[in-house]
């Protein structure tokens, strides 16, 4: 099976690690990938801001750059930025140019757990990690993206890993994107109410699918001088993996 | 127009919100409370997302022949003998109400609680006319009332940020003498209104729905404040926002079932009212009867982007999931339409001068879109808004416009970014700091403390993760990560 890596441009500019434990992960499960190099941002900075007059180009860039391959999938580690190319069709519903590259981009795209989940139909990666860990469920991955049980599922299946589940696990971080810089004061008192929420369940290992998310929660963690690991799921499912541990859906448990 | 409740700036009401830690407490308990009886409400019904579909679709069906529907309930009205006025501003809704009470020489006004009423600032309108008294007689309508008339907070608890205590002080002004109980305290309230009610000569009420094919005014109340209203004085008064109309009682019944279950989680209010002007054999309602239906503004979103937000039937559930909301409680939107809701529907009634901070004042995480009950798209019409706001009036929201331009030119280009993955690692140098963090895993190429122009807002708050060279970056990875594939490959 052939995947396109969506990097996203969080990834690209920030955390390398992401990335790579998410090839990692999936070459290990039997996808051979591949990275078109003019991808650079799904658009929501601009988009999401009003500027949708400049976001068009960036739309445009995007979906030539992720269509460039022969690729059955396009994968990426961020449920907010996959949702937004899962919006393309409908922005671009009336651009004679675009809007049908727009619907094929979209019907391809996925959120990193949710192929891995839903798509390949793997219930273990057969990672392992020795922690205790909470997980924070990004608004636009569950809402926009509608996904809201790979993670989970995939998270049980850790060898060690002891999830325990968050409070207020429905109310956002405080990031969304430039609301973040624009409104610091707001976003503040909501980031702080989820760092809270994090401390009071006693986890070590703070985990999402959405690095954005990562690195406000994360942020303010270090500013308020909380120690924590922040940990992507790619991260998690690629740590000390024993591949004879992989097991898909509808598989008998041990052999 | 009088929606607005303060003058001062967006960020004075943000910062005097966070400083008042009851109400924040107060706001966080009742959603939190709210969450738990919404969905249990929701999942008794079953199939609440076709439920959804319903209600969507008769709103959606109502606002497409909104005039039809109109001239059929107007009809309907004035055939049982009521009347109708159809008022385009709150000028002239108030005028019109004031006529009516000088004719009937009202001086003792009851009113149950209404949003467009608050909208249209009519109980201080009324209390001008000379020897004139109004009551309101929902509880915290009338709470906010004695207390030096306050604003309210939320347009289904409009006293969320008021705790007992303070309720008592204003109670003792009434010559309430009791504890700071809420049932004793109710207990004084229900008599001190009672015995006003019984000498009323004009009931002023809201409407939840009108129904257009009889002409009769459906009221959901938990208080029955508004069937006293509606029964006991001689002259009533019904003000609706003209986009609340359903076809018949059939859509009223579908409605009135998703409003108390995604207002206050209930199956039903404790009553639910269908009435009008009192008809032969009947002993009681108003023998003279009044409708205003009122525009102020909602036509501006008549055939716009905008046109869902008139599907909205008042329940705030989008107030009582809203992150922000949480924070900034309702005096922080400075609207009497607060919450998401409010952020949509603010600048529509009244322009973009006065409220065009508000579609900013969100994270857009679509927890209201996800529960509305008549799926109207509240995160993208506040994307919507600020499309507007930028794309076409060119306003400028404190955002630096030449640098989100920039960054539109920077991510449509992939040499652009190209080069910026390069240089990003040592153009970052002179803001990092390699110090140790408590965080593990976040800042591997160390942080960012503090840094300039429009990315302050992060730093102000919260740590950067530092840029990594480019030869660590994940596109250098990859690189070398496919080469070693393929030199693995051929040495097979």
């Amino acid at each position: 099976m052939k995947v396109a890596i969506f990097s996203t441009c969080v990834v690209d500019l920030l955390f390398p690690n992401v990335g790579q434990a998410m090839v990692e992960v999936l070459e290990r499960i039997g996808c051979e990938t591949s990275l078109p190099t003019n991808q650079v941002c799904c658009g929501q900075p601009t988009y999401n801001s009003g500027y949708h007059k400049e976001s068009n180009k960036v739309f445009y860039n995007e979906i030539d750059a992720l269509l460039s391959t022969d690729a059955d999938y396009i994968v990426g580690p961020a449920g907010s930025c996959v949702a937004m190319l899962r919006q393309y069709p409908h922005i671009l519903k009336d651009n004679p140019d675009y809007s049908k590259k727009a619907q094929e981009l979209a019907d391809k795209s996925y959120e990193f757990s949710q192929f891995v989940y839903n798509i390949l139909g793997v219930v273990d990666a057969g990672a392992q990690l020795d922690a205790v860990a909470t997980y924070h469920r990004s608004c636009h991955m569950t809402r926009l993206l509608g996904e809201k049980t790979a993670p989970f599922a995939l998270l049980d299946n850790v060898k060690d890993l002891k999830m325990v589940p968050l409070p207020h696990l429905e109310n956002c971080c405080g990031f969304g994107g430039t609301f973040s810089v624009k409104e610091p004061e707001i976003s503040k008192q909501m980031v702080d109410e989820k760092v809270d929420s994090i401390i009071s369940t006693g986890a070590r290992v703070l985990i999402s699918a959405d690095a954005s998310c990562l690195m406000n929660i994360g942020g303010r963690f270090s500013r308020r001088n909380e120690n924590i690991k922040i940990m992507h799921i790619a991260e998690v499912l690629n740590h000390n993996v024993d591949a004879s541990r992989i097991r898909y859906k509808n598989q008998p448990t041990t052999v | 127009m009088t929606i607005s409740t303060s003058d001062k700036p967006f960020l004075t009401r943000v910062k005097e919100s966070e400083n008042d830690h009851f109400m924040q407490q107060s706001v966080a308990k009742a959603q939190d409370a709210q969450w738990d009886k919404r969905t249990a409400a929701r999942e008794e019904l079953g199939n609440w997302e076709q439920w959804r579909d319903l209600g969507e679709q008769i709103r959606q069906h109502v606002i497409k022949y909104l005039p039809d529907y109109l001239e059929q309930f107007s009809d309907n009205v004035e055939k049982k003998g009521g009347h109708v006025f159809f008022a385009q501003t709150d000028e002239q809704a108030v005028n019109y109400i004031k006529k009516i009470a000088k004719e009937k020489k009202a001086h003792r006004i009851v009113k149950s609680k209404s949003m467009v009423t608050t909208e249209i600032n009519l109980d201080k309108a009324l209390l001008s006319l000379p020897e004139t008294s109004i009551m309101e007689t929902d509880l915290a309508e009338f709470i906010l009332q004695e207390d030096n008339w306050d604003e309210p907070t939320h347009i289904v608890f409009p006293t969320l940020h008021k705790n007992r205590d303070q309720i008592q002080n204003v109670f003792k002004k009434l010559g309430y003498s009791g504890s700071n109980d809420p049932e004793e305290m109710a207990k004084f309230a229900r008599k001190y209104l009672r015995e006003y009610f019984m000498q009323a000569d004009l009931g002023i009420t809201g409407c939840n729905f009108a129904i257009a094919d009889n002409g009769m005014i459906n009221l959901v109340t938990n208080e029955g404040n508004a069937d006293l209203t509606m029964a006991i004085p001689k002259t009533q008064i019904v003000v609706m926002g003209m986009e609340r109309i359903v076809p018949s009682l059939k859509e009223a019944e579908v409605l009135d079932n998703m409003l108390s279950r995604s207002a206050v989680g209930q199956k039903l209010t404790s009553y639910c009212s269908f009435s009008g002007p009192q008809v032969n054999g009947e002993s009681d309602g108003p023998t003279d009867f009044h409708v205003v239906i009122l525009d102020n503004g909602r036509s501006n979103a008549l055939g716009t982007d905008f046109e869902p937000v008139l599907q909205c039937i008042r329940c705030g559930a989008c107030l009582n999931v809203c992150p922000i909301y949480r924070h900034i409680g309702g005096h922080g939107y400075g609207s009497i339409y607060p919450g998401p809701i409010g952020a949509v529907l603010s600048p529509v009634l009244d322009g973009y001068e006065k409220f065009g901070d508000l579609p900013f004042a969100s994270s857009l995480c679509a927890a209201c879109t996800e529960t509305c009950p008549v799926r109207i798209p509240l995160h993208q019409l506040l994307i919507k808004h600020r499309k507007v706001m930028m794309d076409k009036l060119k306003m400028d929201h404190s955002f630096n416009n030449v640098l989100m331009k920039g960054a539109g030119v920077a991510t449509s280009s992939p040499i652009l970014f190209k080069i910026a993955l390069e240089g990003a690692h040592m153009g970052s140098a002179p803001l990092s700091k390699s110090k140790e963090t408590s965080v593990d895993n976040l800042f591997n190429y160390g942080h960012i403390e503090k840094a300039p122009s429009i990315a302050s807002g992060w730093t102000d708050v919260r740590d950067l993760a530092r840029p990594p060279k480019h030869s660590d970056d994940f596109r250098s990875w990859y690189k070398k990560h496919k080469k070693e594939q393929q030199e693995g490959v051929s040495h097979d």
